[in-house]
């Protein structure tokens, strides 16, 4: 069947083919195309019956003629070719090389779509990997496996900051060079992807790199194969060669938005702002395949980055990413236009692996506590300034004008660092308590009084 | 047999003849298992459990004769089953980490032999019928499962096996069915989940489920056998509080589902059960839970069907006259499943996309709660915990205010809390509880005939300190009077010493009955004493400084629940605490 070309297409529209008269094709097959003028285009069968076949391409239908279109159903779904070669490498949405070299020749080819984790199989992520960030080592850390988005918006430093993840990222007590790179960009700008490249090649790193890029002019429906071929390598280079990788996705939210496109398309019924009802699965799909597994030794640590339509947290794609993900880093405009950078929000920033992956044996005893206190302290300062901006700051007590200078500080000192800054988390800490101490040791009751009398400065409470 | 006509996602077509709705049945070549959920002429239309990629028109398919069913005996307890009872740790052993399609693999263990003691009453010559104790298994150390006649059995017992060990597909007995038909029993039977156990009747539920977590048993009660909504935003803690309760609740038995979360979440169930013990037995707590998952990643189908094995695990125990707990995270995903068919099959939507019949599939799903009389007599119950991720923490939506009107106590997670790293998040405005009254007769009797007055002297005391703050939003605390500063700081008192809890710190993570009602009271005699002495003149400025304030707020994470002496007697000194300072202000009065 794989070599018959049929030349039955009864209807097309917006990147949906009818093709009529084909039995026996199977439901997710891949397809090939080949229209009056030679080009080959690729698609998927999407609804499978004996009298008409429902196929989505990849490439749109824009010009096809349909008496002049020949399809071949290759009988396999999309699959990716996989080898240690792949490093370094760039290739398109749908796997093939765009840097000019050669294709990759292996005999193991990957389904795209994967197959979901037995959860029976999965190892609970517990490494703490220190990103040299203060605001998320500090308060949101990140564990090897955990998929742990950044939302952010247009125009606010996402890339600067997940590239600055990427450099730094390491165990402790391990050098930064223990990571692999899958690369995933979808509706991503030239401009953008060339300031990943860039920063990939000063860093030294490109031949660790594999990238996926799918621009903001390309095919739209390619970008839903984009992230699922980024992520066949990822799992094969995580847990066929024991690397720890590291997926950085960008944007999250080109992505829903091909989604829904092509849900319009096959009149899929609209739940939320026009998303299809099975975002949230669809999402799920890609989100839950970074992870540890029982007995191998690689992992997979993703990094989704997303844009927040409008900054609205409670739009669909970064609410769904949140409920699927274990926790996010959020970046606020308020911040960026003061100038500190990373410009991340800390309060609506959460990591929820963070519990079991700092502390004693992993960090240092005071650290989750440290964390709390900050995150009450400054929850609390930041109510002291709103009240400040009605009556102000003259009409304050004098406690409540230490805790304005601690906001002040924390966010110029604690969260605000050098683009190439890459604190250990000890020095994290120890920023930490240096902040703590402007405040009185008894309104700090989220650590210990042993911990107040060891770190802060003015002594227990 | 029959053959497959269409392939449309989850949603197949297939020529099948003479098939029952609900109707189970195995498709193509790789057998993928599905249920008929449509029926038109000869052709049937089938929801598979699994990806339904590579299945071609003209390939088999086959009735199988039931409907979606379940495996109740020995060997459920300790284990993790998908959302269609596959066993997942024996599936992972046969077919890898990855999730195989078409693998059978029996729900219970075939090989295992299970100690069986039968019951002396069971004699051959007398009358048996459904629900029916035959006999004990001691299951694990903590849980005694007895062996129940299948429901549907009424008749004569002909014989019974001996005290031994069985495997579940032995024979066990065998009964003389009034119709003349021969039965024969074994250690488990089967149940379809779409369908309620029976029971005798229904019962008043009348004990709290004692969960350890202050916010819920001291302010908003949940009974034993009752409904319960925890809606939260993501990030609200609504995860890790239905961890907190199915760690400590006093329930015998926990059935937790996972239904379309996080596969690490499960993970974190799966390591950290194991190595807790049950605070009321001392047990390995992982010996009386049951997971049931389905992550965000496994079919859709699956998941939609994932709570009704799940509640009925939950029946099945409480037919055996246990308290059972079944915690499902998250009810909405199982909504959002049911959307996503209906909208496959063209159904009209109503709200969001919502099929017409939310509410109702809804409503009758909760219902299957309850405390009873069993069949047998024996009383048992299921308390159902359902949680709600509305999109966007809008509680407005379909799926919220559906479950809204169902369920009667409410745990409303509030993003604002949690931002604030208050936890649990519970938000102490928007929550409540239908059960206050029968909650208030067991503390009644059980802790302080003053619980249900401390209770509600302490949520008038956190509403009137909204008001209040309010008021210092707009013009500063400066403006408020001594007695106002003072109710604003007592509820501050409340709040961090009292509502907030630590479920990572060993000591404050379980409070008993005991210890939350001596933090209640600690909180609102140190709030009394204040007052006192702010009649009589005193400035609230002094009396926030009082080192006494910084103390009570560390008092939960510094005793725990089996320390209530030492605690008790640190509330005995709180008059004295002020004594200094009513004695300055008396004299000058």
């Amino acid at each position: 069947m794989k070599n018959i070309e049929f030349r039955t297409a009864t209807s097309a529209q917006g990147g949906l083919l009818v093709m009529g008269g084909v039995p026996g094709v199977a439901a997710g097959s891949r397809v090939q195309l080949r229209d009056h003028a030679g080009r080959l285009r690729s698609g998927l069968v999407i609804r499978a019956a004996d009298d008409a076949v429902l196929v989505e391409v990849f490439e749109g239908t824009d010009d096809l003629d349909l008496e002049r279109t020949w399809v071949r159903f290759l009988d396999e779904p999309f699959k990716l070719p996989v080898s240690r070669d792949i490093l370094g490498r760039i290739f398109n949405g749908a796997g093939l090389p765009r840097d000019g070299r050669p294709p990759i020749i292996s005999a193991d080819r990957r389904d795209v779509n994967g197959e979901p984790l037995n959860p029976a199989a999965r190892a609970y992520p517990r490494e703490f990997i220190q990103t040299g960030i203060s605001a998320i080592d500090g308060m949101n850390s990140l564990t090897r496996g955990q998929k742990l988005p950044i939302f952010s918006g247009g125009g606010l430093p996402h890339n600067r900051v997940a590239a600055q993840i990427v450099r730094q990222a390491k165990l402790l007590g391990e050098s930064a060079s223990e990571f692999v790179v899958v690369f995933a960009a979808f509706g991503a700008s030239h401009a953008d992807a060339r300031f990943f490249e860039e920063s990939f090649e000063e860093s030294g790193v490109l031949n660790k790199v594999v990238m996926f890029l799918n621009l903001a002019d390309e095919p739209v429906i390619e970008r839903l194969l984009t992230p699922r071929a980024a992520l066949t390598a990822a799992e094969y280079l995580a847990f066929d060669l024991d690397y720890h990788v590291l997926v950085v996705m960008t944007d999250m939210t080109a992505y829903a938005e091909a989604l829904r496109e092509v849900a319009v398309l096959r009149g899929d019924v609209p739940a939320r702002k026009g998303y299809p009802g099975y975002l949230y699965s669809d999402l799920a799909e890609i989100y839950e395949r970074a992870g540890r597994i029982k007995n191998r030794r690689g992992s997979i640590t993703m990094i989704p980055v997303l844009s927040m339509p409008s900054d609205d947290i409670t739009h669909p794609i970064p609410d769904l990413t949140g409920y699927i993900t274990e926790g996010q880093i959020v970046l606020g405009r308020e911040l960026s236009n003061q100038g500190v950078y990373p410009p991340v929000t800390v309060l609506p920033s959460l990591s929820r692996l963070m519990k079991d992956g700092v502390g004693k044996n992993f960090t240092r005893e005071d650290h989750p506590h440290v964390a709390s206190q900050l995150f009450a302290s400054y929850a609390k300062a930041l109510e002291v300034r709103g009240l400040a901006a009605i009556i102000g700051a003259e009409e304050l007590s004098d406690a409540d004008r230490r805790y304005l200078e601690f906001a002040n500080a924390f966010e110029r000192k604690f969260i605000g660092q050098g683009e190439d800054e890459d604190r250990s988390v000890y020095e994290t800490l120890n920023l930490a308590w240096d902040l703590l101490s402007m405040l009185p040791a008894d309104a700090l009751i989220r650590v210990s009084e042993e911990e107040l009398a060891k770190y802060h400065k003015g002594g227990a409470a | 047999m029959g053959k497959i006509l269409e392939i449309n996602g989850p949603l197949v077509k297939l020529e099948l003849p003479e098939t029952v709705l609900g109707e189970q049945v195995r498709v193509g070549r790789l057998g993928l298992v599905g249920e008929v959920i449509g029926r038109d002429g000869d052709t049937a239309l089938a929801q598979l459990y699994e990806d339904t990629a590579g299945l071609r028109p003209g390939e088999v398919a086959d009735g199988l004769g039931w409907p979606l069913s379940v495996e109740l005996g020995p060997g459920l307890l300790g284990a993790i089953f998908d959302g269609v009872q596959r066993p997942l740790q024996a599936v992972w052993e046969q077919s890898g980490d990855r999730m195989a399609r078409g693998v059978a693999v029996p729900s219970l263990p075939r090989d295992k032999r299970w100690h069986f003691v039968p019951d002396p009453h069971r004699r051959a010559g007398t009358p048996l019928a459904g629900g029916d104790v035959l006999g004990t298994v001691q299951e694990t150390e903590s849980i005694l499962h007895r062996i129940l006649t299948p429901p549907l059995i009424h008749g004569e017992l002909m014989e019974l096996a001996p005290e031994g060990d069985y495997t579940i597909e032995e024979i066990l007995g065998r009964v003389r069915m009034s119709d003349g038909r021969i039965e024969k029993l074994h250690l488990f039977h089967r149940w379809p989940v779409r369908t309620p156990r029976p029971f005798k009747r229904r019962d008043h539920a009348v004990a709290p489920l004692i969960t350890g977590q202050r916010i819920l048993d001291t302010f908003y009660p949940l009974l034993k056998g009752g409904k319960a909504a925890i809606p939260g935003p993501f990030g609200a803690g609504k995860t890790m509080l239905q961890q907190q309760i199915a760690r400590w609740c006093n329930a015998e038995i926990v059935i937790y589902v996972g239904c379309g979360e996080r596969g690490n979440e499960l993970t974190d169930v799966l390591e950290f059960m194991p190595e807790l013990k049950d605070p009321h037995t001392g047990r390995p707590l992982m010996e009386r839970t049951l997971l049931v998952a389905n992550t965000s990643n496994m079919p859709v189908v699956a998941r939609e069907a994932s709570v009704y094995v799940g509640i009925t695990l939950a029946e099945y125990f409480r037919d055996q006259g246990l308290d059972v707990v079944m915690v499902a995270d998250s009810t909405s995903r199982w909504a959002e499943a049911l959307r996503e068919v209906a909208g496959r099959l063209g159904q009209m939507p109503v709200e969001e996309g919502y099929p017409a019949y939310l509410g109702s599939r809804l409503a009758a799903f909760y219902e299957r709660a309850g405390r009873v009389e069993t069949m047998a007599g024996h009383h048992g119950s299921v308390t159902l915990i359902g949680a709600v991720s509305p999109p966007g923490g809008d509680f407005s939506e379909p799926v919220t205010s559906h479950t809204k009107e169902i369920i009667q106590t409410f745990w409303a997670l509030s993003k604002e809390l949690a931002d604030a790293r208050h936890y649990p998040s519970v938000d102490w405005l928007e929550s409540f509880s239908g059960y206050i009254g029968s909650a208030a007769k067991w503390w009644a009797e059980n802790v302080d005939p003053n619980w249900e007055s401390e209770r509600a002297q302490a949520l008038d005391l956190l509403a009137a300190s909204e008001e209040l703050q309010r008021i210092v939003n707009l013009v500063g605390v400066e403006a408020l009077s001594s007695e106002q500063r003072w109710t604003l700081e007592a509820a501050g008192l409340i709040k961090e010493g009292l509502l907030q809890q630590s479920a990572i710190d060993e000591i404050d993570s379980f409070a008993s009955p005991e210890k939350q009602f001596a933090l209640l009271a600690a909180m609102l005699e140190i709030f009394r004493q204040g007052m006192k002495l702010v009649k009589l003149g005193a400035p609230a400025r002094r009396l926030i400084q009082m080192p006494l304030l910084a103390q009570a707020r560390r008092w939960k994470s510094q005793h725990t629940s089996e320390d209530i002496a030492a605690l008790k007697a640190k509330i005995a000194a709180i008059p004295g605490e002020f004594d200094k300072m009513m004695l300055e202000y008396e004299q000058t009065a």
